[in-house]
């Protein structure tokens, strides 16, 4: 192979010449060092290659090699329950390689070659099978099998399949193709990370993703297969909310993307997550989660790649015919990367210094996710949810990557600073987000929690929007010089915001609700306000009917566990009895 | 073998560019003697076929392009470190400047050091006791955590920092021996008054003894600014990894630091990123705050307290904007609270601790902390609600719990954000004064405290 040299050093970008047998976006060695670097340019036999580690040491002269390989991850059993850095390389195995700092050049695979994996086959010699076909499974954790499939192009009549203990690299099926050459089929796949992986057809999310979050759950719910986006400034719980989305969200399995973020919040993610127990399996949620870390101080290219490695891996969990969820924390700091790299190419600045194919490069990002049909003759239908975090400078919302962002995200949780100031949270703020799955699942929640329940919720948020309306007033005249109706209206709005949608993530309760629970809730504060609205229209002084004992009963929802939440309907009882007796009061 | 080149072509602002270098390294230390002997430092910013782009550290004034030698050194900025270097006070290039001899290097490190694996990593969860409410009670302090202090100007930051250095302590559990504290002190761009009140508040509390002080003053070159942070949290990593300490960084001010920074981006004609400040600045500050934390396995801690001065209080300016999102939480000052004679005069609302809700509660601080300063926030919260509705439609205005919530807010601020600043209160004392304001408040108000701690601690 033809070696390279190098003739421009400038932070993470150098220039090398020689290198006309490269491809475009091929995996380079950078000096005797053997840092890794990808190919982002090339004029001539000149390549600007990006290098995903640090470059201080490196000067002209010093060789390039490239390996022929555009950027990849490995595929296979021995994903689950680790973390990564940016380009695939396994944290702990780095550690044990390198201690506690992580240094350069550091050379791990990706999954561990040597451990055996007991294969159980799914098809029967002599079986017809096609690219993306399951032909058997790995248990790679107590409650995830791995689906062992047929690569994408590779088609054929089983010759040999085995049940037994394999790892990786070995084979566990032989195919016989049309042109009638025999294929080794391994467990280990690769795929290159910023070309998406193949599936039959995309279709239409109907099938909510619940995350425990009452407020998301009710309001802005997301769909499996969905998209949708967090933007916040700093300190309004952006991380707290894709946190608790990683923990509680109803997916099969969860890739967590940490792209330039805190290195204690990884840390906390790693420690916290093999504790906490799945509230369907009970197992722990490490067991189903896979993590990218590739922290602040990292080396920024590797950061520009760690939200492909993600996605690459959930594509394909999806294709196993998963619901899968991707969240990345935070598209800014990898937009931020992109532009870096922009800058040191030299490349004409678009907004704010961003490089102009930011727009387009976060919109393909976005539309990888999806609800599919597989490849394969099996017709499994698998779907991606992608939640990205964003993080605009000072909050403020025309920040070009939110632009860009919510020109392709379908759900918009905007966290609101005056919310959090006020320690409501999660501070999604109900007036500005929105989410536009709405219609495509309303006929599942029918289904599955009640046929109320978009009645509920569009009513709440009636009386949320009236507060918002009354408030202006409040502000000028004083709260005493509304109408009982409206100071009515005024109290449900508080006891919406206060007793149901703040949400303690922190309390071993409050941190999960489930949607039979949230309905309970709701439908009580609701409850309460129709009865309440019947006395103050008989002329009972409103400061009576809304300072009822069982007010702090319907605070105090929130924390009644899950396995009791149907003895929160009882609380319509005690509303009937105090209003009743409130009435005889009055009347007598 | 070491060459040497005088074939400076070009020297603008804090680079120089010299020309016909073989060999030369990316983040190489460079030397340049002047004409009259002198030596300066400087490294390579870029190299590009046979130039190399060097950065100044001290300045460029004198340094003549025809006479002046340039010398690569073919190793990056290193600093010698040693245990000696307690009580001691460097510039800030790391050089003495307390007139006693130099550093004995027991070891020589990098100052750009290596990020920490997040996999290494220990997550923070000490408390450390500060005796002052506004943080150990609203915006609890851990072990390895990076905590700044965003103030303004005129604004008391550094009484604070000092009276932080001063106090911090961890609540002794039993059996756990005594464990060694330092502190490293990283100045850049102060005043000699400001450099001169911390020297005397460490030295007259003894706490001098167990300080490493690094000063580069506000006449000092400002593009020295660059290393200063990074030889202190070398020498925090030193003294916490190597020799077990918990060592309390204090940075001031970051704004400087990222003046500094900017002059040299302008300089090299980079494409700006928000007001000036570069694209990277991010990514730079963080290899700064990143470097706070805990590693499995070894004793000692890094925590850190930049202080920086928001140019005309504005957060949403780029320096408190991009550190807000690499560090764990913010104590934001207001200049109201100050004017009204209140210190600290921390603003609780827009103040956040990230990492508190892990140093706190059972075993850790009492059992009730988390829900009471959760009811003190939303107290205090709509006690300011109040104060806004009084001053546009006055007292008569106010239902009774607005007034209630009023007469709460003022007080919270008399006697739980005011504090002396010698005044140093264990984490029970203001738990307890916590109770004793939340009295003020109905019973059934307080919505955020379960009711068995109401039963216990509302007396």
């Amino acid at each position: 192979m033809k070696t390279g040299k190098i003739i421009k050093v400038a932070g993470p970008l150098i220039i090398a010449d020689g290198m006309s047998s490269a491809n475009l976006f091929d995996v380079v060695r950078v000096s005797k060092l053997n840092l890794i670097g990808e190919i982002i340019e090339m004029r001539g036999d000149k390549a600007s290659i990006q290098v995903y580690e640090e470059t201080s040491g490196i000067g002209v002269g010093d060789p390039v090699y490239s390996t022929g390989y555009p950027l990849s991850v490995e595929l296979g059993p021995g994903l689950v329950s680790k973390i990564y850095d940016g380009i695939q390389r396994p944290l702990d195995l780095i550690a044990a390689q390198s201690g506690d700092l992580v240094t350069r050049g550091v050379s791990v695979p990706a999954i561990d070659y040597e451990q055996k994996w007991h294969f159980i086959p799914a098809v029967n010699v002599n079986q017809q099978v096609f690219e993306g076909d399951i032909i058997g499974y790995v248990q790679e954790t107590v409650i995830l099998k791995h689906y062992i499939m047929i690569p994408p192009g590779i088609n054929g009549k089983i010759l040999s399949i085995k049940e037994g203990d394999f790892n990786v690299k070995e084979t566990i099926a032989i195919l016989k193709s049309e042109d009638g050459s025999e294929i080794n089929v391994t467990m280990l796949q690769k795929w290159p990370v910023r070309k998406s992986r193949p599936y039959k057809t995309k279709k239409n999310p109907t099938e909510p993703m619940l995350t425990g979050q009452r407020v998301i759950d009710t309001f802005f719910p997301v769909a499996k297969g969905g998209t949708a986006c967090v933007p916040g400034p700093f300190g309004s719980g952006k991380t707290v909310v894709q946190h608790q989305l990683a923990k509680w969200a109803d997916a099969e399995v969860i890739v967590y993307v940490g792209c330039g973020e805190r290195g204690n919040e990884m840390t906390d993610v790693l420690l916290e997550f093999p504790e906490l127990k799945d509230p369907k399996s009970g197992e722990p949620l490490m067991k189903r989660t896979i993590l990218i870390a590739n922290t602040s101080n990292m080396p920024v290219a590797a950061r520009e790649a760690s939200v492909y490695t993600g996605i690459t891996i959930a594509e394909y969990f999806r294709d196993m015919g998963y619901s899968v969820a991707l969240m990345a924390d935070s598209t800014s700091r990898w937009a931020e990367a992109m532009r870096e790299m922009s800058g040191r190419l030299e490349e004409m600045p678009g907004e704010e210094g961003y490089p102009a194919y930011l727009g387009t490069r976060i919109a393909e990002f976005y539309e990888r996710a999806g609800k599919v049909v597989t490849l394969g003759s099996q017709g499994k239908e698998g779907s991606l949810t992608v939640i990205g975090a964003v993080s605009p400078p000072g909050g403020d919302l025309s920040d070009p990557v939110v632009q860009a962002t919510l020109r392709v995200v379908k759900v918009f949780w905007s966290l609101s600073s005056t919310l959090a100031y006020k320690r409501h949270f999660p501070a999604i703020d109900w007036l500005t987000s929105y989410t536009l799955y709405d219609n495509n699942i309303k006929d599942w929640l029918k289904k599955n929690v009640a046929d109320e329940w978009s009645n509920i919720k569009i009513k709440a948020m009636s009386i949320l929007q009236k507060e918002s309306e009354l408030e202006e007033i409040v502000r000028l005249v004083g709260l005493d010089a509304l109408s009982p109706e409206n100071r009515l209206f005024m109290d449900t709005a508080k006891s919406i915001r206060e007793d149901y949608l703040h949400q303690n993530a922190f309390h071993e309760i409050d941190t999960y609700t489930s949607s039979r629970k949230s309905f309970n809730m709701l439908s009580i504060i609701l409850y309460f306000h129709d009865e309440a609205m019947k006395l103050a229209q008989d002329n009972i002084p409103i400061r009576d009917i809304i300072s009822q004992q069982v007010k702090d009963k319907i605070a105090r929802m929130k924390y009644i566990e899950e396995s009791q939440c149907d003895t929160i309907l009882s609380i319509k009882n005690d509303i009937d009895r105090e209003f009743k007796e409130l009435r005889e009061k009055y009347s007598a | 073998m070491i060459k040497e080149y005088r074939t400076i072509s070009e020297i603008v602002g804090p680079l120089m560019l010299v020309k016909n270098v073989t060999d030369v390294k990316y983040e190489e230390l460079v030397e340049i003697e002047l004409q009259t002997g002198e030596v300066r430092n400087g490294k390579v910013l870029e190299v590009n076929q046979d130039m190399a782009l060097v950065q100044l550290f001290e300045g460029s004034s004198g340094i003549n392009i025809e006479q002046s030698k340039v010398r690569f050194l073919g190793k990056g900025v290193e600093i010698a470190l040693s245990e000696d270097m307690l009580g001691r006070v460097f510039d800030g290039q790391g050089r003495p400047i307390d007139g006693k001899e130099k550093i004995l290097a027991e070891v020589t490190r990098d100052i750009n050091g290596s990020p920490i694996n997040p996999y290494a990593r220990d997550y923070p969860n000490e408390f450390i006791q500060t005796g002052i409410s506004t943080i150990d009670g609203l915006n609890t302090l851990v072990r390895g955590q990076k905590l700044p202090i965003f103030s303004g100007s005129g604004l008391p930051h550094n009484r604070m920092a000092a009276q932080i250095a001063r106090q911090a302590k961890v609540l002794e559990k039993q059996g756990e021996s005594l464990t060694k504290f330092a502190v490293v002190f990283s100045a850049m761009g102060i005043t000699f008054e400001e450099a001169q009140f911390f020297i005397e508040d460490f030295q007259k509390t003894g706490a001098i003894e167990r300080t490493v002080l690094f000063i580069n003053l506000a006449d000092d070159p400002a593009i020295e600014r660059i290393s200063t942070p990074r030889l202190a949290l070398t020498t925090a990593e030193y003294l916490a990894f190597d020799k077990g300490m918990h060592v309390l960084v204090i940075l001031t001010d970051m704004t400087n630091y990222c003046e500094a920074l900017r002059e040299i981006s302008a300089a090299r004609q980079e494409v700006p990123g928000r007001r000036g400040y570069p694209g990277y600045l991010y990514t730079d500050l963080s290899t700064i705050y990143e470097r706070a934390g805990r590693i499995k396995g070894k004793e000692g801690s890094i925590t850190q307290i930049p202080i920086l001065t928001m140019p005309e209080d504005d957060k949403t300016h780029p320096i408190p904007d991009l550190t807000g999102y690499i560090t764990e939480g913010q104590i934001v000052f207001s200049r109201d609270l100050h004017r009204n004679g209140i210190y600290p005069p921390v603003d609780v609302l827009q103040s956040l601790s990230r990492l508190k809700d892990k140093g706190i509660g059972k075993d850790k601080t009492r059992e009730d902390h988390a829900d009471v300063f959760n009811q003190l926030f939303a107290c205090y919260a709509a006690g300011l609600e109040a104060r806004e509705l009084e001053a546009i439609l006055g007292q008569a205005a106010l239902s009774d719990m607005d007034k209630v919530y009023y007469r709460f807010a003022e007080e919270f601020e008399k006697r739980y954000i005011n504090q002396g600043e010698y005044e140093n209160r264990s984490i029970v004392e203001t738990l307890d004064l916590s109770w004793e304001l939340l009295k003020m408040i109905p019973k059934q108000e307080l919505k955020r405290i379960r009711d068995e701690f109401i039963e216990k601690y509302l007396k």
